[in-house]
């Protein structure tokens, strides 16, 4: 026990720090460096897209606007062609969101009962399950892709939405279970007895219990489903049709059209478009996507 | 009337690993029974066992005369206590007293007056709208307690409830799930690897080693008249002496070294002329002198002395074996001393060395 009675004289608080210290310098240095060199891409992609044909031919990438136009951003949504369809890439960024929200609601629901089940309601060859799980995570999506093209094609769904959706929940599986299964296993397993004591059964439990104590795993599955199936192109392409095609297809499909003139400037502004979403999810749920990592790194 | 729990011929295995052999165990009303033993004896496994949270291998478990072996956990009628407390995090004390009762449809009116009693047995009334995070160790422990209690089962299950809490904290609450014993009457099985919760809790102490019961019986029979090797040493800090020899003349004596202990006055069965025994004695159960006394004595040296403030601990070599005895504060010995032992007869323990069973 320390002696209260001894008290502390003499000047308190923090030694008073130089600001510009031969570490501080090298610190800061390397991180402004660093920054611009991840934000200059986006700097001229914004600029571009702000500016007209004819300035945009000048060359000056770096270079701001002289007069600022959102006539790009506008053709961009809504006039640029792809094959047949004029209507821009709102049609795409529809069809995005028709893919992305019931695909990640859905492979998110199933992989974190998966995983609950898995920890708290192991069965005989839960364990050998898991791990075939596990496994199909380090197949390559290649070799898959002709056979289930035949299978949608016999369940009569290919080419539909609903095909697109029941693959990104299949190939989200096994990285989500794992997810939620270490994230559970880091609750004590004593809880669950006492719910169980309690009187409250599987669904109860994860509902009442487990959910509530989850939330940032949850966050970290929303944003890792969300950005992978909003950026993905190989699946969208492949098992859906023109007139389905997902935001990223399209935004291939105006940025590659070779007929006319190359108009950098709508390019630059569809290409910001597309990757809005992922962008907000990050900004809006990047502090909870940190703690949801750290929390389940702890065990598992 | 019968008894609050019976376990009949348990068995449980885990895979090819027999974690529980042939088991029983009969609970009379209203008893409090510990399960004692180092970790990995089986005793929480059990206590897993009579609440249902795990599925036995073969055997049959009645509580309250009705057969449960197949029964949910919380249709067993009973209430359960955990070590890491298991208050849910996100639920207010309220929230976590009143969560088995919603379950189970108990009606809001009904509910209430639950927790207002639990409450107040507990003394955590100001406590009520807290969230666990919010409470120190051993009010999150008496809200467990309380959530028992709300149940109002007849059989509560305690797995190593105080482990958790600093050994004042622990003192004080051992003290209190005493007195919620004399005060509810409830039946209580209690397992813990702290003996002295153990003594001092139990009506009986069921002592556990790989799986199996070794001794079932009062603290002061099993402290008193341990029935085997094994339950001598758990039992008592520090542990047991052990004197390892053979006993002569027809059982009527001890042959230790060169020194010969008349057994007259042992409390026990037939000793007969067995080439290997052993001698089991107390360390509060000797006495030392620095004279030779009149009788026979065991002459020893002081190694170590020990001062616990209340008494002292002596540590001693005789005849080879390491020895240690409690003696008065007044009585202590500098290292090198020699010294001589006299022990208690009537007090001891005679084990066959080869079944290490109680003679």
């Amino acid at each position: 026990m320390a002696d209260t009675s001894m008290t502390m004289s003499g000047p308190r608080g923090a030694k008073p720090r130089k600001v510009l210290s031969g570490r501080n310098i090298m610190l800061y240095g390397i991180l402004i460096v660093v920054c611009v060199y991840y934000l200059l891409p986006l700097w001229v992609m914004v600029m571009t897209s702000l500016k007209g044909m004819p300035e945009v031919r000048l060359g000056n990438i770096f270079a701001p606007p002289v007069e600022v136009t959102f006539q790009p951003w506008v053709k961009a949504w809504k006039e640029a062609c792809t094959g047949l369809n004029c209507d821009g890439l709102s049609r795409g960024f529809w069809n995005s969101v028709l893919i992305t929200v019931p695909s990640v609601v859905i492979s998110i629901i199933i992989a974190s009962v998966n995983g609950y089940a898995l920890i708290n309601w192991r069965f005989k060859g839960s364990d050998i399950f898991f791990t075939i799980l596990i496994f199909g995570s380090f197949i390559p999506y290649q070799i898959m892709l002709y056979p289930i093209v035949i299978l949608l094609r016999e369940m009569g769904i290919y080419g539909t939405l609903w095909g697109l959706i029941i693959v990104h929940t299949i190939f989200g599986m096994p990285i989500l279970t794992l997810l939620f299964r270490n994230y559970f296993s880091s609750i004590p397993e004593e809880l669950f007895k006492a719910a169980r004591v309690d009187g409250a059964g599987f669904w109860g439990i994860y509902l009442r219990i487990m959910l509530p104590m989850s939330l940032p795993i949850f966050v970290v599955a929303l944003i890792l489903q969300v950005t992978g199936i909003w950026n993905d192109f190989l699946f969208g392409v492949v098992f859906t049709k023109p007139d389905l095609y997902p935001m990223t297809v399209q935004l291939n499909n105006i940025v590659n059209s070779v007929q006319g003139v190359k108009e950098y400037n709508v390019n630059m502004a569809a290409t910001v478009l597309t990757g809005l979403v992922p962008l907000i999810v990050y900004f809006v749920s990047g502090k909870l996507f940190v703690r949801g990592i750290a929390a389940g790194a702890v065990k598992g | 009337m019968g008894n609050s729990i019976e376990v009949k011929d348990l068995t449980l295995n885990f895979g090819s690993i027999s974690v529980l052999k042939n088991m029983n165990l009969d609970v009379a009303e209203g008893e409090f029974v510990v399960l004692l033993g180092p970790s990995g004896c089986g005793k929480s496994t059990l206590l897993n066992c009579l609440a249902g949270l795990l599925d036995i291998t073969d055997g049959q478990i009645w509580i309250k005369g009705k057969n449960v072996t197949w029964a949910e956990p919380s249709e067993r009628g009973i209430g359960m206590v955990f070590q890491s407390y298991a208050l849910y995090p996100q639920m207010t004390v309220r929230g976590n007293l009143s969560f088995g009762l919603k379950n189970a449809k108990v009606p809001q009116a009904e509910i209430d007056k639950r927790i207002a009693r639990a409450a107040e047995i507990l003394q955590i009334q100001p406590l009520l709208d807290r969230k666990p995070a919010a409470l120190s160790g051993g009010q999150r422990q008496r809200v467990a307690i309380g959530r028992a209690l709300v149940r109002d089962v007849d059989v509560f299950l305690f797995d190593e409830p105080l482990s958790n809490l600093d050994a004042k904290l622990r003192s004080e609450l051992r003290v209190e799930i005493k007195r919620l014993h004399n005060q509810l009457g409830n039946t209580m099985v209690y397992v813990t690897h702290d003996q002295i919760e153990a003594l001092t809790l139990a009506d009986r102490i069921a002592v556990m080693k790989g799986g199996v019961i070794q001794q079932l019986a009062a603290p002061l029979e099993i402290y008193n008249r341990p029935s085997n090797l094994f339950v001598a040493g758990f039992i008592g800090s520090p542990s047991m002496n052990f004197l390892k020899g053979r006993t002569v003349d027809g059982g009527r004596a001890f042959l230790f070294g060169a020194t010969k202990i008349d057994l007259a006055g042992y409390d026990g069965g037939a000793v007969l002329e067995r080439d290997q025994a052993i001698l089991g004695v107390r360390p509060e159960h000797i006495t030392v002198s620095t004279k030779p006394p009149t009788g026979p004595s065991i002459p020893a040296e002081v190694e170590i002395d020990e001062h616990l403030g209340a008494d002292s601990l002596l540590w001693l070599k005789a005849e080879g074996a390491n020895m240690s005895v409690r003696v008065p504060v007044e009585g202590r010995l500098p290292a090198g001393t020699k010294v001589h032992l006299g022990l208690d007869i009537s007090k001891a323990s005679l084990f066959d060395a080869k079944t290490e069973q109680r003679i």
